[in-house]
């Protein structure tokens, strides 16, 4: 069921919740553990307003299990607007409407089917900006 | 350090073997890499068994590969150990079974590449596949090692300006080596207007641009300077062994079109063998997509960035070329077998090195370069090879 694997990526999933250096003011996603040596309280969480651009993308046909009964599907390299790229399926989108450079922003949707005794997974996906 | 040598090379074809076991395919392999030996070696010489396998528990439902083969290879007691690192595992067990004779604990080893896949259905090779990529924040977001090469492709073709057909030129020469190659999965050619016409498996990678997951083995003898000597058999030294380590996340990078590993690793190899890009007659790649050849040449320093699309629609990588790549069909045309893929492409370099590798010969071949690759780019493992006269 690996709802403990899940659960544990909540704030990350459902807010974009990374990190930024109390120092440098340098931030990161997704949350990483401190290096050895590192001051353990030095990377506060940090939460990404979302928005970013497509830096590259793909349109999948060849899916994993889990994921082979909504290919095919588009799944991108999203490059936040505060910098770190993110590896996210894309939604609300046609294949023809992407590119790169793509203003895109992030919404909660379902990403994984384990069936009916599954644990349905929900996190975040990107979608072209509604103007 | 001592010396490393190469002394006998098996393998079965690469194929859908659907009638054979994993051990069945080890077996074969086996024997025909004692047989180029025999009978001066026997088996009772082989100090210990590395066995290279990246699926074992996920596609054929087995682990602790060391004791079963060793067992079934009549190696009953030896030392045996099975090495994962995803597509990296067969020249990561190589340089393992090379250091145990540098280091002098062994005199003879044997290194068996194997890999069964063909008893799952896709979905679950894909998944498979996909335990090389980040768990939490790739493969759980549905990405796969596919979506990974075409998102490389994609910012690649955008930074450079190249259409995807300039990738044809790999798998076309890959194909045309495959043809004399009767190990080789895809014995046929095709050419670029096929390329062009292939269906999208995840855009811009096209069919003919994506390699098949197939079942194979292939064995190397791995002896010591003393032994080769005692035997007086034909032998190829390992002039270098170097491996390096890069995330397994692509978005963790900060240079998505730069293998920094790769770098590393080919860098470390030719100091070590004290030779340069120019010495190398033939190369061995992690190439299942164009695009996962064009960026490890450009960051072993073959070429420059930006240019090995180019540099192979010029015919660079072809048995004539600087640099001749996929001689026994590649990744692509031979067939990937995951974690057997680097000792096949070890057995292909050293048909080359004597001089028996047929149509696809490069000419007067002394110095062979392997590389392969865990994940993309995570792991980056290189062999430099000489013929021992050299």
């Amino acid at each position: 069921m690996d709802l403990a694997k899940h659960w544990r990526q909540k704030a990350t999933r459902y807010r974009l919740e990374g990190q930024r250096h109390r120092v440098t003011g340098a931030v990161r996603f997704p949350a990483q553990p401190g290096m050895p040596g590192e001051d353990p309280d030095v990377w506060e969480p940090f939460v990404f307003s979302g928005q970013g651009e497509i830096y590259s993308f793909t349109v999948l046909r060849q899916a994993a299990t889990g994921f082979a009964q909504i290919g095919p599907y588009p799944v991108a390299l999203v490059k936040l607007v505060e910098g770190p790229l993110v590896s996210a399926q894309l939604t609300d989108c046609a294949e023809a409407d992407l590119a790169i450079g793509l203003p895109v922003e992030m919404v909660t949707r379902r990403l994984k089917d384990m069936g009916a005794d599954g644990v349905l997974v929900y996190g975040y996906k990107f979608r072209p900006i509604l103007r | 350090m001592h010396n490393v040598f190469i002394i006998g090379t098996g393998t079965t074809p690469v194929a859908e073997h659907y009638m054979r076991t994993l051990t069945d395919l080890a077996l074969e392999a086996f024997g025909a890499a004692l047989q180029e030996v025999a009978p001066t070696v026997t088996p009772s010489d082989i100090g210990a068994l590395y066995v290279a396998n990246a699926l074992g528990e996920s596609l054929a439902g087995q682990s602790q590969l060391g004791a079963l083969l060793a067992t079934a290879t009549g190696l009953v007691g030896i030392e045996a150990i099975r090495v994962e690192a995803a597509g990296a595992s067969g020249g990561v067990a190589l340089r393992q079974a090379a250091m145990a004779i540098m280091a002098g604990v062994h005199d003879l080893v044997a290194v068996i590449g194997v890999e069964k896949v063909t008893d799952k259905l896709d979905p679950e090779v894909e998944a498979g596949l996909a335990l090389a990529i980040d768990s939490d924040f790739e493969a759980e977001q549905g990405f796969t090692m596919t979506a990974q090469w075409a998102l490389l492709m994609r910012r690649y073709m955008h930074e450079y300006g190249y259409a995807a057909d300039a990738f044809a030129p790999f798998p076309v020469n890959a194909h045309t080596n495959a043809v004399s190659n009767p190990g080789a999965m895809y014995r046929f050619a095709i050419n670029a207007d096929k390329y062009r016409k292939a269906g999208q498996v995840a855009s811009p990678l096209n069919m003919l641009d994506c390699s098949s997951l197939a079942d194979g083995a292939a064995v190397l003898l791995l002896a010591s300077e003393r032994r080769v000597r005692e035997w007086g058999v034909p032998a190829i030294r390992i002039a270098a062994s170097a491996l390096a380590t890069d995330t397994l996340a692509l978005h963790a990078r900060r240079d998505l079109l730069w293998f920094a590993a790769v770098q590393q690793s080919a860098t470390t190899a030719l100091g070590q063998a004290n030779l340069t890009h120019t010495d190398i007659d033939v190369l061995e790649l992690t190439d299942p997509h164009g695009i996962a050849a064009a960026l490890a040449l450009e960051a072993s320093g073959f070429v420059e960035r930006g240019t090995a699309p180019r540099h192979a629609a010029d015919g660079g990588i072809t048995p004539t070329g600087a640099t001749p790549l996929a001689t026994g069909g590649g990744y692509k045309a031979r067939g990937d077998t995951g974690g057997a893929s680097g000792v096949y492409q070890v057995v292909e370099l050293v048909r080359q090195l004597r001089g028996t590798a047929g149509a696809a010969q490069v000419k007067d071949a002394q110095v062979a370069f392997a590389q392969c690759l865990g994940g993309v780019g995570a792991t980056a493992v290189t062999h430099i090879l000489v013929n021992a006269e050299r």
